[in-house]
């Protein structure tokens, strides 16, 4: 099944892509090519309700997505002006309906885009050709749908999902485990060995007690019993990739083990675009900010062109605009850098009005800005760069709940609370850090999973759904524990019934 | 586009969603107001897929802008949390919109209700003519000129009187056709709705929401059976009056009870708009009960005489008020008996009987 085509650009937006790509290689972006598609406001609700790929495995939820954004855009609450995807060759979709001035606003935008997802290093693992893997996706859960039906295939579905952001999102970086051959039998579990005496010295006999003293050989025998039974832990470690432990452990069907790996290999390329959203944004916006004020703009565009940017960095009180966070960021570090604003001397300054007209002349801006895109993502990048003058001079601060009137208030204006509480919202991407930590629990092949509890408290009544649909993939009972209320709780669900087990003390 | 199939999955999601939590639409008169037009808003809860999720308790966020501490940023969402607020939009009830009409078919087939057979169908029968087909012969003016046109052209180049370079078309009579009409019989079944409610002083606002939720489902089950639904509103105390629909659910009077007044306002409607003859007439009738005790008579005998033999349907719900229930539904069951299909009797204890109520005075298909 070919994707899906649409018809290429009209000449007069052709030539605008020439000029701008011809800009943004002239600032030195580096990107693949970039295809534009030029679709209308219905294909484009639709493309983006598929997360970018028309051919997308069928689901409901894309369903639904769909229709949120149709409904948004017929009322006129929001519209999407264009939708990149991280591909080789990128493709971008335009709306038809933009004005010029928006085309050409977008498509610099889009070069911005392109230039991250090649060069930011955490898409560096990210498959290139995701265009064509989605479709094999899509073509192979359609065709389990045929064989198995639709519903049985689409409640499967449903709850792999459930548990898609139990992933370990470092681990493409990392090597987590020591290579294992699917062959290797060497190792039967039932021949347990004697384990090795412990290492003794020779020594005389009256200086056995001093040499060979009886408390040191107890505990390195010790000591050795537990890395053994350690080892016959299951897993040996906690795993963070809940996914993958399902994925290899649980008593699937190949088709099920099948769709299972292709959500999680989906959740593994969505992975970085949620992990660098700020900078992502701010790194297309200040581009197409710099490309549009130098080069890009007419001088009849101005207006439309002012309206389109300042209603994309618009932010309001309860919501972090990332767009306008990345980018006024971007800026100021690449001032910081320009006045050689930084290192020892810098920071050790104590005289405010030297500090505040430090310029060194350094002039090393742009090539600090290429070099943050290169390696940091949102949360090394807010951990590094935001600074006290920033947040004083963006007015920025800290809400959190409060439950006795029911709404958000303003907590904080101090400088490290709100670089904390925003270090903890990008903090594995805003999502609770829940890891595997026995396989086989109670001996009776159950899985027990734990919260690694830092503040807020689970979603109870969410907790509970998605322990239903990770026991209806785990097959046996499924245990996660938590904290509410300062005492630590294992909440289980045995496949007919919730139970919720205090098991701590109160911790204070 | 793919998406359209998606789309009809979530959609038939959503069908069984609403079918499972009906009683709770029901009971809820909330739904009401969220009408427009011929869509009703539906909050649809947990129809994402559910994740492990942070909780509102100890969720917070950064933001931008003035303000002093302490000061709100938003509103707590009504019942889910917002998973990272200032990342995300707020994780919000999704609202469906449904019209009418599939609610109303949900609602027929969740209280198996039985669809209605107009009555008095012979004489009400109205033809409708469609021009849908063409025909060879017919008047001039009725002449579908591109047809004529293409039959003569075609007539023209298969006899090679057609020349390229004097393009010129002349139809004869064989080439000439002519729209032509079908007549469908279309049953015409106009239907009328008359609402009855007490608003004495015992009538609360809570009966009256139970009314109006009532009333709700009711019309809409009944807009589904008929095209155009007439509806109207008497409200009575000790003397009864017609009124527009905004004054039936927001009165209040503060007088006795005299439910003859109120049919006496019904049979004169009927008589003077709604001859029985052209029309299925329905009526539903709220009160308490608290009749004034020598009125019952007189009321039963123009239920009797006068209402009831031009009426489909004669539907009495009796909602209990904080001053008890009232005997008036004991006067109807002594004086009818179970004899008369016409007449339906319901108990409205509180808004969890809506729903039984509903298929009781529905359940009869008539």
């Amino acid at each position: 099944m070919a994707t899906v085509s649409f018809e290429p650009l009209p000449a007069d937006l052709a030539a605008i892509q020439n000029r701008m790509e011809g800009y943004a290689r002239d600032y030195g972006l580096d990107f693949y090519p970039t295809i534009f598609e030029l679709v209308d406001a219905d294909q484009l609700n639709a493309v983006a309700a598929y997360g970018g790929f028309p051919t997308r495995y069928p689901h409901w939820r894309f369903g639904m997505e769909y229709e949120q954004l149709s409904k948004g855009y017929t009322y006129g609450l929001q519209k999407i002006y264009e939708l990149v995807i991280n591909n080789n060759p990128c493709y971008a979709y335009l709306m038809r309906s933009n004005g010029l001035v928006d085309q050409k606003l977008v498509m610099a935008h889009v070069y911005g885009h392109c230039d991250f997802f090649k060069n930011n290093y955490w898409f560096s693992q990210t498959n290139r050709k995701m265009m064509d893997e989605m479709a094999n996706h899509g073509n192979r859960v359609r065709r389990y749908m045929d064989r198995f039906g639709v519903e049985e295939v689409e409640t499967f579905i449903d709850a792999c999902l459930s548990i898609e952001d139990l992933i370990d999102i470092h681990s493409p970086f990392v090597k987590r485990f020591d290579d294992r051959s699917r062959y290797n039998f060497d190792r039967a579990h039932d021949e347990v060995e004697e384990p090795a005496p412990p290492g003794r010295f020779q020594s005389k006999d009256y200086m056995e007690p001093y040499i060979n003293p009886p408390k040191a050989l107890a505990a390195e025998a010790d000591q050795l019993r537990k890395d053994r039974e350690q080892e016959a832990h299951f897993p040996v470690d906690p795993v963070r990739d809940v996914m993958l432990f399902v994925l290899e452990y649980a008593p699937l069907n190949p088709w099920q083990r099948d769709v299972l790996s292709i959500i999680r290999d989906e959740a593994y390329y969505f992975a970085p675009q949620a992990q660098t959203k700020i900078m992502n944004e701010g790194w297309a916006s200040y581009w197409h900010s710099t490309i549009m004020t130098r080069q890009g703009l007419d001088a009849a565009d101005l207006v439309c062109y002012c309206d389109h940017h300042s209603g994309t960095l618009a932010s309001s009180p309860n919501r972090l605009n990332p767009y306008k966070l990345g980018i006024e960021l971007f800026r100021d570090i690449e001032e910081r850098w320009n006045k050689g604003c930084f290192g020892k001397e810098y920071d050790e300054c104590d005289d405010l009005a030297a500090k505040r007209d430090w310029d060194t002349g350094a002039g090393l801006g742009r090539q600090k800005i290429f070099e943050v895109r290169k390696i940091h993502n949102d949360l090394t990048f807010i951990d590094e760069f935001l600074t006290l003058d920033f947040c004083r001079q963006y007015k920025l601060f800290s809400f959190g709940y409060n439950p006795s009137s029911d709404a958000y208030e303003i907590e904080s204006r101090e400088f490290p609370k709100i670089k904390q509480q925003l270090l903890f919202n990008l903090t594995n991407v805003g999502r609770p850090l829940i890891s595997v930590r026995d396989g086989n629990y109670k001996n009776r092949g159950e899985l027990y999973l734990e919260h690694q509890f830092n503040g807020p408290e689970l979603k109870l009544n969410y907790a509970q759904d998605t322990l239903a649909n990770l026991h209806r993939l785990w097959g046996r009972p499924v245990h996660i524990e938590t904290t509410f209320d300062g005492v630590t709780t294992v909440m289980s669900f045995d496949g007919s019934e919730h139970k919720s087990e205090k098991s701590g003390e109160a911790k204070t | 586009m793919r998406v359209e199939h998606d789309l009809s999955r979530f959609k038939q999601i959503v069908r069984g969603k609403i079918r499972q939590n009906l009683r709770k639409y029901i009971t809820h008169g909330e739904m009401i107001g969220r009408r427009g037009g011929d869509l009703v808003s539906i909050p649809i809860p947990q129809l994402d897929v559910p994740h492990f999720r942070y909780g509102k308790n100890g969720s917070g966020g950064v933001g931008q802008g003035a303000g002093e501490e302490g000061q709100s940023v938003g509103q707590g969402d009504p019942e889910s949390g917002t998973g990272a607020a200032g990342r995300d939009p707020g994780a919000h009830i999704l609202e469906v919109d449904v019209s009418l009409e599939e609610l109303a078919a949900i609602l027929g087939d969740e209280l198996e209700l039985p669809r209605i057979e107009p009555k008095g169908k012979a004489n009400i029968e109205q033809k409708k003519a469609r021009y849908s087909s063409i025909r060879r012969s017919g008047p001039e003016s009725l002449r579908h000129f591109r047809r004529t046109y293409m039959q003569a052209l075609k007539r023209q180049i298969s006899s090679d009187t057609y020349l390229p370079e004097r393009p010129r078309i002349v139809p004869i009579r064989d080439d000439k056709r002519y729209r032509a009409w079908t007549e469908t019989d279309n049953p015409q079944a106009n239907a009328v709705v008359i609402y009855m409610m007490d608003v004495s002083g015992s009538m609360t606002d809570e009966q009256k929401e139970i009314v109006r939720t009532a009333a709700f489902w009711l019309d809409a089950w009944l807009s589904s059976q008929y095209q155009g639904v007439e509806k109207r509103y008497i409200i009575h105390d000790a003397a009864a009056k017609e009124v527009d629909e905004h004054t039936f659910y927001h009165t209040r009077e503060s007088g006795g009870t005299r439910i003859s007044s109120a049919y006496k306002v019904c049979a004169e409607l009927v008589e003077r708009s709604f001859p029985p003859s052209d029309w299925n007439v329905y009526c539903f009738q709220f009160s308490d009960g608290d009749n004034w005790g020598e009125d019952n008579e007189k009321s039963l005998e123009l239920l009797r005489d006068t209402l009831l033999p031009q009426m489909n349907l004669f539907c009495y719900g009796q909602v209990e008020s904080p001053y008890g229930s009232g005997e008036y539904i004991r006067a109807l069951e002594n004086g009818f008996g179970e004899a008369n299909p016409k007449l339906i009797l319901a108990e409205i204890e509180n808004k969890e009987a809506i729903y039984p109520c509903l298929k009781q005075f529905l359940g009869t298909g008539a």
